[in-house]
């Protein structure tokens, strides 16, 4: 029985060690959780104080005053955000029908043995660093649309008022449109695995009854599939949204660099993202600076409401599947 | 239902009383009361849901995981109350061991699966721990069969023997108590038969509590059963007895297969 | 029966038009492949790995001290980020079922995820680089550090969590405290996708610019000071393709291929590793 009581207190001994231990590691794992936390509190932190000078100068105003003048100080962010937008609906106007299509076929029509090489392509065009589709639009494609499909615009939409402006102006290749196309190229693969992943959640037996009564494919996507992932698709498209809103370098190539607001989408114009890429390293400390970081809190407010609101959803979309 | 069943051979190990579990708001165990004796096999049977399991994962506090479930009453080992909050878990898990129905060998070596729980409390030399990986082994009746390939991951055995290194591994730190949970439903009838054989052995050393689905393996390895229904404790006594001649109607019913 | 051909019609249609969208998406993939193929096959010479940038106006030139600068400020982003990203990933998978911070740490990171980079930018430099007075290598780790925590957090939880309970179970009952299930069980058993995480985060760190530019900056010539602003791929290629000469625009040609050719290769190499997701 000795031996036992022995084994018993030595056993008591360890146990206050790992207890020790235990509430150590909580508390390492803890702190460096909390480093993630700390990060971002300090990105908005430090854009506010940073882009406080700006805001106390020019007050609420400066999100909405069309103005860039360097040389005087005077700053305004409505052409930045003006860019930023219109270039992301562009692209999610074009990548959502393509990447919705896409999401179709990889989940539908497919055959079984295509699935996953294509699928896995799509992922691999995600992975794709955005300073290529830059490039590629600057030298590549900007070109092509100048000499091939902005005079053909031009020719078709003739002289019918409003639209005429909207395609208005010298065929540069470069502007609003060429930034929203090359875009929507870096958003659909994203979108797309989103997508794919949503509607992959349909529970087959659904789709099975549906098919038993003699729906198509097509009547089974748009009956059962898409109400059944609706929450959960447009939390994905919201999450294209977020990521072309903050896209710098495949914009900033191609999108022209000005600081103004002009009808036409064949102007170049230019983004949040593009003019702190551009105008960054070479401001003066002050106003100018000082107004960077503004538009830098902007696009970070923007995106976080943005990206907030694409998580919701798309968690919503994936809870629905425990019904 | 809360008369505490008389054992007649050996001292009871294990002594519980009036237990009820609780996962959230509802009841799983309702006031149980039984005996575990001493190196003898105490088999659970009933049908799904019974509470079975739920009772067996009481005597090791491995409910504790989860922050809704909770337990009360009383578990007696050697004087102290298992399940009062100040008894420390840990020390409870390395006296009273579980195997489980999944065999579930860690993502290491044979060894290293075999060693991981002995270094916990011990403080063993080389060639001290490679005598207890060894006897652990042997008891397992797993040593032929693993001696050449102790390097070798656990995972690269086959199922049976998969759950055979679980149960050296439970073996190797000496706890008093081995809880069995289905053990052998995810096994052939091969490899059930072997581990059936090793509990058969392991009883004169260890107390082993084993939950099963099967009321023929109850029958054959265990020296009481214990019968129980919809969290309740139906019925326990001497194996033998129990299955020839119930003194409850349900269990009665349960055994010819009039239902579960 | 109108009715009937009018659906067969519909859906022919609907499935043609997902095979075109189909076909388009592999379409701009290989488009933008080939131009990065043909106009940055010519720039990898022998040049191009041993020779410095080029001054403006001069001739030839290679990559070699911005390709050393990334390797080596993308080394100090993973040595920071891995342990940090797998420690808060363990935190998330351990405590995280109930925790508030731990809810509020996971919509953190996915957050991050997704942010814009150029912020991230922006923040270190009014950190780091304004108020230690100078554009560095350290920076730049840091910035980038900030976007890959994020990647390696969310991986390694979700690896963690796809443990079968069975295992972490097995694991208390021979009585071991939770640290050591935690490290010895549960995240050995997940060492590949632990592993994968890590090699996506290099991947997606590889070819972020924005971040570097308020941060690294560029160098000119080759260094190893991780104090001074560095040379790295991203900028070089965004001022050499911007730039009026010849030699420059075929040099970022080259930097893009060069990455890309990289990232492609560390993600597929994580997907085949994938496959063994957890051993158990």
């Amino acid at each position: 029985m000795s031996e036992a009581t022995t084994q018993i207190d030595l056993h008591a001994r360890q146990v206050k060690k790992f207890k020790l231990q235990d509430m150590f590691f909580h508390q390492v794992t803890l702190v460096f959780a909390a480093i993630v936390l700390a990060a971002l509190v300090g990105i908005i932190i430090s854009l506010t104080i940073e882009a406080m000078p700006a805001f106390k100068e020019f007050g609420p105003a400066f999100i909405w005053t069309n103005v860039w003048n360097v040389p005087e100080d005077q700053y305004g962010a409505l052409s930045a955000i003006y860019g930023t937008v219109v270039t992301s609906i562009i692209a999610l106007v074009i990548a959502v029908p393509i990447s919705f299509g896409i999401a179709l076929f990889l989940t539908e029509t497919c055959p079984a043995w295509l699935r996953r090489p294509l699928g896995t392509a799509i992922e691999l065009l995600a992975g794709v660093p955005s300073i290529i589709y830059g490039i590629w639009g600057l030298f590549v494609f900007a070109p092509l649309f100048a000499e091939h499909v902005q005079p053909s615009l031009q020719k078709l939409v003739g002289d019918t008022p409003i639209i005429s402006g909207w395609f208005a102006g010298p065929p540069i290749g470069i502007g609003i449109l060429t930034a929203g196309i090359v875009l929507s190229l870096m958003v659909i693969p994203f979108v797309a695995s989103v997508m794919r992943d949503v509607f992959e959640t349909v529970p087959p037996q659904l789709k099975e009854s549906a098919y038993g009564v003699g729906c198509t494919t097509w009547e089974v996507v748009t009956n059962i599939v898409l109400p059944y992932t609706r929450v959960g698709v447009i939390g994905g498209i919201m999450l294209g949204l977020g990521r072309a809103l903050g896209e710098t370098m495949a914009v900033t190539f191609v999108i022209g660099n000005a600081n103004r607001i002009v009808g036409s989408l064949f102007a170049p114009g230019t983004s949040i993202a593009s003019t702190l890429a551009n105008e960054f390293g070479e401001a003066d400390p002050g106003l100018h600076i000082s107004s960077l970081f503004a538009l830098g809190l902007v696009l970070f407010i923007i995106t976080f409401v943005v990206l907030a609101i694409s998580r919701w959803l798309i968690k919503r979309g994936i809870a629905k599947q425990g019904n | 239902m809360s008369d505490p069943q008389t054992i007649a051979v050996g001292e009871a190990i294990l002594s519980i009383r009036d237990l009820n579990f609780y996962y959230g708001a509802f009841r799983g165990l309702t006031n149980v009361s039984l005996d575990i004796a001493k190196s003898q096999v105490t088999a659970f049977i009933g049908p799904s849901g019974c509470g079975k399991s739920t009772l067996l994962r009481t005597f090791n506090r491995m409910y504790d995981l989860y922050p809704g479930q909770r337990a009360e009453g009383q578990i007696n080992f050697h004087g102290k109350n298992l399940l009062d909050k100040k008894q420390d878990v840990n020390l409870v898990r390395a006296k009273i061991g579980m195997v489980f129905q999944k065999p579930t060998p860690f993502p290491m070596t044979i060894y290293e699966n075999i060693a991981f729980g002995v270094r916990l409390y011990e403080k063993l030399n080389k060639s001290e721990m490679d005598d207890r990986v060894e006897w652990a082994l042997r008891k397992a009746a797993i040593w032929e069969e693993t001696k050449n390939k102790l390097q070798q991951s656990g995972l690269s055995l086959s199922g049976g023997q998969q759950q055979r290194l679980c149960i050296a591994r439970t073996i190797a730190v000496k706890p008093e108590i081995v809880l069995l949970d289905e053990p052998t439903s995810a096994l052939d009838p091969i490899s059930t038969a072997k581990i059936e054989e090793l509990i058969n052995e392991l009883k004169t050393e260890y107390t082993i509590a084993i939950v099963t689905h099967n009321m023929q393996q109850a029958a054959r390895i265990s020296d009481f059963t214990a019968f129980m229904y919809l969290g309740e404790l139906i019925e326990f006594g001497n194996t033998d007895k129990l299955f020839v001649k119930p003194s409850q109607k349900q269990t009665e019913d349960y055994i010819t297969g009039r239902f579960g | 029966m109108q009715l009937y051909s009018r659906r067969l019609l519909t859906n022919r249609i609907g499935i043609a038009l997902s095979m075109i969208a189909m076909a388009f998406g592999l379409a701009a993939l290989l488009w933008i492949l080939w131009t990065l193929f043909y106009n940055g096959f010519s720039a990898l010479s022998w040049d191009f790995f041993t020779q410095d940038t080029p001054a403006p106006g001069s001739e030839g030139g290679g990559l070699r001290n911005a390709i050393v600068g990334s390797l080596m400020i993308i080394g100090v982003t993973m040595v920071v980020s891995t342990p940090i990203g797998i420690l808060a990933g363990i935190y998330l998978a351990e405590y995280g079922a109930t925790s508030r911070f731990a809810a509020t740490t996971r919509f953190v990171t996915d957050i991050m995820l997704s942010a814009p980079s150029i912020v991230v930018g922006l923040f270190v430099y009014a950190l780091m680089v304004a108020t230690l007075g100078g554009f560095s290598g350290w920076a730049g780790s840091v910035a980038l550090s900030l976007i890959a925590i994020p990647v390696v957090v969310r991986t390694t939880e979700n690896m963690l969590l796809l443990v079968p309970t069975a295992l972490r179970e097995a694991a208390f009952a021979v009585g071991a405290p939770r640290w050591q299930v935690s490290l010895k069980v549960t995240l050995r058993a997940v060492k590949a996708g632990v592993v994968t995480g890590i090699l996506l985060a290099i991947a997606r760190v590889m070819g972020e610019t924005a971040p570097l530019l308020f941060t690294a900056l560029n160098n000119q010539f080759f260094s190893t000071d991780m104090s001074q602003p560095m040379g790295n791929l991203p900028v070089v290629i965004f001022q050499f393709a911007m730039s009026p000469y010849d030699n420059w625009v075929s040099l970022a040609w080259g930097g893009a291929l060069l990455i890309a050719l990289i990232v492609l290769a560390i993600n597929i190499i994580a997907r085949v590793m994938f496959r063994n997701k957890v051993s158990v």
